[in-house]
């Protein structure tokens, strides 16, 4: 397989064998962790922008980090530091960026499709670190490295994603990369954040923690956004963790073997209990940790491509 | 062949005969010198590495094998086509008490063996690095040589030259120029 993208924007466009290409390269990039040196020249003499215009720190923290294993040049422009907040365009920005000749842009925006933008208008390549609720395809793809790593194979697996799927980008990026590479996808959660509509792209839909828990391979628990709430999709915290948090209890009926994840930052006590976030099927650390190496994988392919190779 | 303007220049048997006197160098050179780990650049250095620590150890001479990939240290990132599936490094943990010994199928620039060396170093500090190639063709575009090789091959520039070992490219072996 030849790589061609020197942008990542979304899972849905990539085929499986790109996927496992990126997680294959991912877990050669994990070892450079272990190494004595943790830091490969691969990206030296590039610039790579962290263009957040929404908040964000940890992924914002593992992209930089990623990009500095590379040996790349990391400057970092936040929303409420930038000319953004003085009303320019978010092309102008870009475009400013681009004349500064950066070679990579990583762009968290709260607009679905601003990464798309920028990359059909400039050279560099552009990597979406979440738009919107449309897709967050790095956190994607650490989730299936995450349940490789652990469980060997992804097709055949079952994986249940808990909580609010209606505005979740994790949750779009997921059920792309978890149906390409063959895994059922069981989405959870009360009516008003689990919409029906889902079913339409081949996921199961079940109102009833309790009643899937037990045939799940990973249950990925999202974080539930208190802006949720005051817009009246769930009455409360306390109800949301009674009916769909992860719970010690409940924690019993899960499978042997079976992963629990989280994206991060977890609500100890709403979507799950600290006891099961710290407990033997937790892999949430892991996730943190794969995320990184997803990251490397993500910016050494992109900055790969020569420019007459793009596709 | 699929190019029909390929010739072999090194038949099946000059192989097997380039990796045995390649073998003799080595334990002359290496024999009594502490530990000894060949790690071989993936795809053919891989190959030729088990290969010489098989005549090694016939020959009463006890090394280790391994790989060292150098994707992550090429200086070439973004300028050709086609990037490389990344392969596994691997060296000893105790990288201090060996002799590492960077094996390739052929040199060229140099620059396969700047990227390896500096791979290892990434791991650790090594007794000693040493480079092992089955074939010379020159046309050198930095200051690195090898220490111990089989062949001289000295080819233009631009003619490419491949080495075909069975258990990479099945058929028959040997070394061809097209």
């Amino acid at each position: 397989m030849t790589w061609t993208r020197k942008d990542l924007l979304t899972l849905s466009e990539l085929s499986a064998e790109e996927i496992s290409f990126i997680l294959d390269t991912a877990a050669e990039f994990k070892g450079v962790g272990k190494r004595r040196l943790k830091k490969v020249p691969s990206l030296r003499g590039k610039t790579l922008v962290n263009l957040f215009v929404e908040a964000s720190t940890r992924t914002r923290t593992s992209f930089e980090l990623a990009a500095v294993r590379l040996s790349a040049d990391v400057v970092n422009i936040t929303a409420t530091t930038s000319s953004l907040a003085k009303g320019e365009s978010l092309k102008d920005t870009a475009k400013n960026l681009e004349a500064l000749a950066a070679d990579l842009i990583v762009l968290r925006h709260s607009a679905a499709g601003a990464p798309q933008f920028l990359a059909e208008r400039l050279h560099a390549g552009v990597i979406n670190a979440g738009d919107g609720s449309h897709e967050h395809p790095t956190q994607g793809l650490l989730d299936v490295f995450t349940m490789r790593e652990h469980l060997g194979s992804i097709a055949g697996l079952k994986v249940g994603i808990v909580g609010d799927i209606r505005f979740s980008r994790v949750a779009r990026s997921n059920i792309w990369a978890l149906q390409k590479l063959g895994a059922e996808v069981v989405l959870i959660g009360p009516p008003t954040l689990v919409p029906r509509e889902f079913e339409r792209v081949g996921a199961r839909i079940s109102h009833d923690l309790d009643e899937v828990l037990g045939e799940l391979d990973v249950v990925n628990l999202l974080r539930i956004q208190h802006e949720r709430q005051k817009a009246g999709y769930f009455p409360g915290t306390g109800e949301y963790a009674a009916l769909f948090g992860l719970s010690a209890a409940r924690a019993e009926k899960l499978k042997p073997g079976a992963l629990v994840m989280h994206p991060g930052p977890i609500h100890r006590g709403v979507e799950l209990d600290g006891s099961v976030a710290d407990g033997p099927h937790s892999v949430i650390l892991d996730q943190v940790t794969n995320g990184l190496a997803v990251r490397m994988a993500v910016l050494y392919l992109c900055a790969s491509v020569p420019p007459e190779d793009i596709s | 062949m699929s190019n029909a303007d390929s010739r072999q220049i090194v038949d099946a048997a000059g192989v097997a005969e380039a990796v045995a006197k390649l073998a003799g160098i080595l334990s002359a050179a290496l024999r009594n010198r502490g530990s000894v780990f060949l790690a071989g650049v993936p795809t053919r250095g891989v190959t030729l590495a088990a290969r010489l620590q098989k005549a090694l150890e016939l020959a009463g001479m006890q090394v280790a094998c391994g790989a060292v990939d150098i994707s992550m240290h090429r200086d070439d990132l973004g300028l050709r086509s086609g990037v490389q599936p990344l392969r596994g490094t691997e060296l000893p943990l105790d990288l201090e008490n060996w002799s590492i010994v960077i094996v390739d199928d052929v040199q060229q620039t140099g620059r396969t063996a700047r990227a390896a060396m500096e791979a290892v170093l990434a791991f650790g500090r090594p007794k000693r690095i040493f480079y092992a190639v089955l074939a010379d063709r020159g046309g050198r575009e930095l200051p690195v040589r090898p220490d111990f090789t089989a062949l001289e091959l000295p080819v233009p520039t631009q003619a490419r030259l491949r080495v075909r070992l069975a258990e990479n490219d099945g058929g028959e072996e040997g070394i061809f120029q097209s």
